[in-house]
């Protein structure tokens, strides 16, 4: 196995390029784990971390775009992200201990393609796009279109996440992600919920979006749990609405942490919780 | 195999070491720089025993690879005590008895100070989170967060 570390993006494109069976070093949480277990043996590693654009938060056009190799403990010390972008900055700080913050990023979080990524749902939420870069130059694709399956994705050969953008916000907009555990913390999703809300001035939902984790192969976006919000003030009925089609959307597997019956219900409970978190910021903005 | 010259600043020395890209920071410490205060519990970055602080953060040093440590400043065990005279953190985990088995101290203790760099007047609960990534199977916790919480006070002057 060699070890790289590039300080260019197109040097990593060229490197990951140039081998088959390259694999990226972001926060190595998942990596290094996956190399110790012997479940990937790959013959070339690329450390991301060195390549500028891929460790830093910049403002664009009116949003940000956050390299997708910064840090949870970074981006939840980023105040003016954290302040506009509540509900990705806690989904990503549920991931790990103190010490996993350190190293953890959302870039590996969504590559990695667990369907239990915390970070995931709420950058589904939230509308980010990725921006990919390979040996073709550059193309953006919905965060949603990354992960194709349980530690699988879309990227091509040379290619890599290299930041998310997260566009302009419209005004009284709220975002949350909530997820079940059976503990307190450091444990992996049963089920997580994200929701994003838009507010008109009279208080009636113009825009939503609700991305659910850990109940199926990938995390979901159901458009009929984004309409349950559309056109109302999330009142009650539409909040009651919400949690009976999220719960209808989950396709849930048993396994230890959970049972899919177990997870159905709870995928309503969890994206009615979040909503109501939503929709709370986005009132408060 | 590849090997890699690395050359990094640990406890505030300058140091070099040759590393195979396999090797962890972790080993790297305790088989090349011979600092076997920096245990391995899991290697899979769950109990927090191997815990450095690598340029300012906490890590688990067995989730860095050797070679990304290059021109890095890495903190251990080591270099917690000023010579003979321990750290106000040693010296109540002693007076607390926060310790039986003794294996995740070292990691208990870095973190433990790494909290207390960051916040002086740490509450009892953001404590027991931010050691959430330490296990320890012989205290029950207790003691060390009260160990803990009692240098803080120390510390502020109280």
């Amino acid at each position: 196995m060699r070890y790289e570390a590039p300080e260019t993006m197109e040097a990593a494109v060229a490197l990951l390029a140039s081998d088959d069976n390259a694999r990226v070093l972001a926060g190595g949480t998942d990596l290094l784990v996956q190399l110790r277990a012997d479940t990937i043996d790959p013959s070339l590693v690329v450390d991301v971390k060195k390549i500028d654009a891929m460790r830093t938060v910049t403002a664009e056009d009116g949003g940000f775009r956050v390299g997708a190799a910064v840090t949870g403990a970074e981006l939840g010390e980023h105040e003016e992200f954290k302040s506009v972008w509540p509900g990705v900055v806690e989904a990503l700080e549920l991931i790990g201990s103190t010490q996993i913050q350190s190293r953890a990023t959302m870039g590996g979080n969504l590559c990695n393609a667990s369907p239990a990524a915390d970070s995931v749902p709420a950058m589904i939420a939230a509308g980010a796009i990725a921006t990919i870069e390979g040996p073709n130059g550059s193309r953006d694709i919905p965060v949603e279109d990354v992960a194709t399956g349980p530690g699988r994705t879309s990227l091509r050969k040379g290619e890599l996440v290299a930041s998310f953008l997260f566009p302009e916000q419209a005004p009284r907009t709220g975002d949350a992600y909530l997820r079940f555990i059976p503990r307190t913390e450091m444990d992996i999703a049963v089920v997580g919920a994200g929701v994003c809300l838009t507010l008109d001035e009279s208080g009636l939902c113009t825009a939503a979006r609700v991305s659910l984790g850990a109940v199926a192969a990938l995390a979901l976006v159901p458009d009929e749990a984004a309409d349950a919000l559309m056109g109302t003030s999330v009142d009650e009925a539409a909040l009651a609405r919400l949690s009976e089609v999220a719960s209808a959307a989950a396709k849930p597997i048993d396994d230890k942490r959970g049972t899919k019956e177990f997870r159905i219900q709870v995928t309503g409970v969890m994206a009615r919780r979040a909503a109501e978190i939503a929709l709370a910021r986005a009132k408060g903005k | 195999m590849a090997r890699y010259h690395v050359s990094a600043t640990v406890n505030g020395d300058e140091v070099d070491f040759l590393c195979e890209p396999e090797q962890t920071l972790l080993d790297v410490l305790r088989d090349e720089l011979h600092l076997t205060g920096t245990k391995e519990g899991c290697a899979s970055g769950d109990c927090g025993a191997c815990s450095v602080m690598l340029d300012g953060r906490l890590v688990c040093s067995c989730l860095v690879m050797g070679a990304e440590a290059g021109d890095c400043s890495i903190e251990t065990i080591e270099g917690m005590a000023e010579g003979e005279r321990l750290h106000p953190l040693q010296q109540k985990f002693l007076d607390y008895a926060a310790l039986q088995c003794g294996y995740c101290t070292p990691g208990l203790l870095v973190a433990a100070k790494a909290l207390l760099e960051r916040s002086p007047d740490p509450t009892e609960i953001e404590t027991r989170y931010w050691l959430a990534g330490n296990l320890c199977r012989c205290t029950g916790y207790d003691k060390i967060i009260r160990a803990v919480l009692d240098t803080a006070a120390e510390m502020r002057g109280e």
